[in-house]
């Protein structure tokens, strides 16, 4: 590659990361703009709109049970579709094909489809069972299972599932120790994604929340939109905020995983001194 | 390292070997039979290899015996105890698998630990046999690594560490060698023998590859189509091939075509004995390892065993001579020495030793003779 031929390729890539940033963070810092101006046209920039979200009963309420429903989403989906991938990878290979269709359908059917098909049940929980908004969680992980299913399964295929478990029941353990503390303590980053992405999308989560009348955070925002634009914009902008949070740690936490073997590979036999990691 | 095998070797002693068998185990899948009534009785503490070409069924011998698949007839007894219906984890046996199966988030100690640690043995006891077990397979200075930073063969070797230190009944090896280079696989191979030895365990090894199953086995079983074809020391099997499938599958052989008559065979006029002196009479197809033909000098005489050399192929102390008698080609197995005096276009004649030999009559023998 000549000099100057890599000087344009650079030039390229800063014009397109300046033209990426620029994209995600223009609107953003409109909306920050936004929610700091006063009350009236002149008036000096304040934070009120961003310290009332903290003394509103009801956005804390409901920032609270967004956050119940991501953890509750994320706990299932894992528990339900790990066990299950590894089932059909392991026994019943030719399932593979009818899992991904299934999981793969949520992304096909219009939410408001969902909520139609789901209101029902719903309705019928909510009189003879409990009233609660945690029982859109069932709801959220119908929701989840596309995004989930491809991060899983990236994670599965970058193992060699059948050979692992099998050394695993050849050493005495049994199913629940080859699933929790032999294949995904390997996939942990896909687990990690995931999660993620659940959190993400439940906390982003509007449609179902409204039509079924729960109120979570995308519904308490909206709400309060009607009445204070300003602390409105800044809970999105929080909400942005925590999602970016969120996976700047994922990165950071893969980064680390994946520094762990070079460093370790310059060490000169460790085990000589005895075994640190006994 | 055999320092460390002889410090090893007082704490790795196991129990003695178990008797195992197998008995007229079955298997199909999906109309296709893997195995079709194979029965096999393994002393205790012998290492018993089955060779065989690809799907001749002898993984899913080995897989029944782990129980990582259920027979559909037939039963696997390991020390007197019928363990068909058993699941993988309850049968206390050790595997190595063909691919590398070390858990990748756990050092070489924790991955020989995690059998002992599934069989709740103390944390002071787990340590004593993780690291004698290591030291057994000369990898005590490596117990820290991890699977990326050890190389094949030594994942391999701590594979063996992790399958013996569960003390198990039987050792099952799947192709352990297969995924390792050339060099790398003979030495493991003489370590694996040596570990075997040392620890006195009753042994399956699977192989395709027939240097490995003859050089390391006390048995071998050759298998074709589900059943073993021939079962014996690696002598018998190589020098006295029951079967024309373990003679042309085992070393290699010339297909000589001739006529069988009065309990010989006659092969281009040499009269050879036959393995099968009651054959019938008739066009046959012998067959006559390299190593039992020698070259001797033609002179000007033609005859049908006169040919003319078209290649050597240099083996290190041996050389494999390919001699061309118009009709068909024969291999001679010489010693370098003599083959490098006998250049590609050199008229020779062979002389096939009297040894037995098997006869085919297949559909190619038919149409040859």
């Amino acid at each position: 590659m000549t000099r100057a031929r890599r000087l344009r390729l650079q030039v390229f890539r800063v014009i397109v990361l300046v033209l990426g940033g620029a994209f995600f963070l223009v609107p953003i810092g409109a909306m920050f703009e936004f929610s700091t101006r006063g009350n009236h046209s002149g008036a000096p920039r304040t934070l009120q709109a961003w310290t009332t979200i903290v003394t509103y009963p009801d956005l804390v309420g409901a920032i609270r049970d967004s956050l119940g429903l991501a953890a509750i989403t994320s706990v299932a989906m894992v528990v339900l579709l790990l066990p299950t991938m590894i089932w059909v990878r392991l026994r019943l290979p030719r399932l593979k094909r009818t899992i991904e269709f299934l999981c793969l359908l949520p992304l096909t059917i219009p939410a408001i489809v969902l909520v139609v098909g789901l209101s029902p049940v719903y309705r019928w929980m909510a009189i003879n069972l409990v009233d609660t908004i945690f029982l859109l969680s069932f709801a959220y992980v119908i929701l989840v299972l596309p995004f989930a299913y491809r991060a899983l399964d990236a994670g599965l295929s970058a193992i060699d599932v059948k050979t692992l478990s099998e050394a695993a029941r050849s050493l005495g353990a049994g199913w629940g120790t080859v699933m929790f503390r032999v294949i995904a303590p390997n996939m942990s980053s896909a687990l990690l994604n995931a999660c993620l992405l659940s959190v993400a999308l439940v906390l982003g989560e509007f449609t179902f929340a409204n039509l079924l009348s729960y109120l979570n955070l995308q519904v308490e925002i909206f709400q309060l939109g009607l009445a204070n634009a300003g602390t409105s914009i800044a809970v999105s902008v929080a909400s942005l905020m925590f999602a970016f949070i969120l996976l700047v740690i994922l990165s950071f936490v893969g980064r680390a995983r994946a520094r762990v073997a070079p460093e370790r590979a310059g060490l000169p036999f460790p085990g000589a001194a005895g075994g640190g990691q006994r | 390292m055999t320092t460390a095998v002889a410090a090893a070797g007082v704490g790795t002693a196991t129990r003695a070997g178990v008797e195992v068998r197998l008995e007229n185990l079955q298997r199909r899948y999906a109309g296709v039979t893997a195995l079709d009534g194979l029965s096999l009785t393994m002393a205790p503490g012998e290492l018993v290899a089955l060779l065989g070409p690809s799907g001749c069924g002898k993984t899913t011998a080995l897989r029944l015996v782990a129980g990582l698949e259920q027979a559909d007839s037939g039963r696997v007894v390991v020390g007197g105890e019928d363990v068909t219906g058993q699941p993988t984890n309850k049968r206390d046996v050790g595997m190595v698998f063909q691919a590398y199966s070390l858990f990748p988030h756990m050092t070489a100690w924790q991955n020989v630990a995690f059998g002992l640690q599934m069989r709740k043995v103390g944390a002071s006891q787990r340590r004593q046999r993780a690291g004698d077990m290591l030291d057994l397979v000369g990898l005590s200075g490596f117990a820290d690594r991890f699977a990326h930073q050890l190389s094949g063969g030594q994942q391999q070797r701590v594979a063996l560490a992790r399958a013996l230190a569960i003390q198990p009944k039987v050792l099952l090896l799947d192709e352990p060698l297969s995924a390792l280079d050339a060099k790398v696989r003979a030495r493991l191979r003489d370590e694996i023998r040596r570990v075997q030895l040392e620890v006195g365990i009753t042994t399956l090894f699977v192989t395709h590859d027939q240097e490995e199953a003859l050089a390391i086995a006390d048995r071998v079983g050759v298998m074709h189509s589900g059943r073993i074809e021939q079962l014996g020391p690696p002598t018998t099997i190589y020098s006295r091939p029951a079967t024309p499938f373990v003679a042309e599958f085992v070393g290699l052989t010339n297909r000589l075509p001739g006529v069988v008559h009065g309990g010989e065979v006659e092969v281009r006029g040499a009269r050879l004995p036959m393995v099968q002196p009651d054959a019938a009479d008739g066009p046959a197809v012998a067959l006559v390892r390299p190593e039992a033909v020698t070259l001797a000098s033609s002179g000007e005489a033609a005859g049908p065993l006169v040919g003319t050399i078209i290649a050597t192929a240099f083996l290190g102390a041996t050389s494999r001579v390919t001699v061309d008698l118009g009709d068909i080609t024969v291999l001679a197995q010489l010693p370098t020495a003599e083959a490098s005096a006998l250049p590609a276009g050199t008229r020779v004649r062979l002389v096939l030793r009297p040894d037995p030999v098997l006869i085919a009559r297949d559909e190619t023998s038919a149409s040859r003779a």
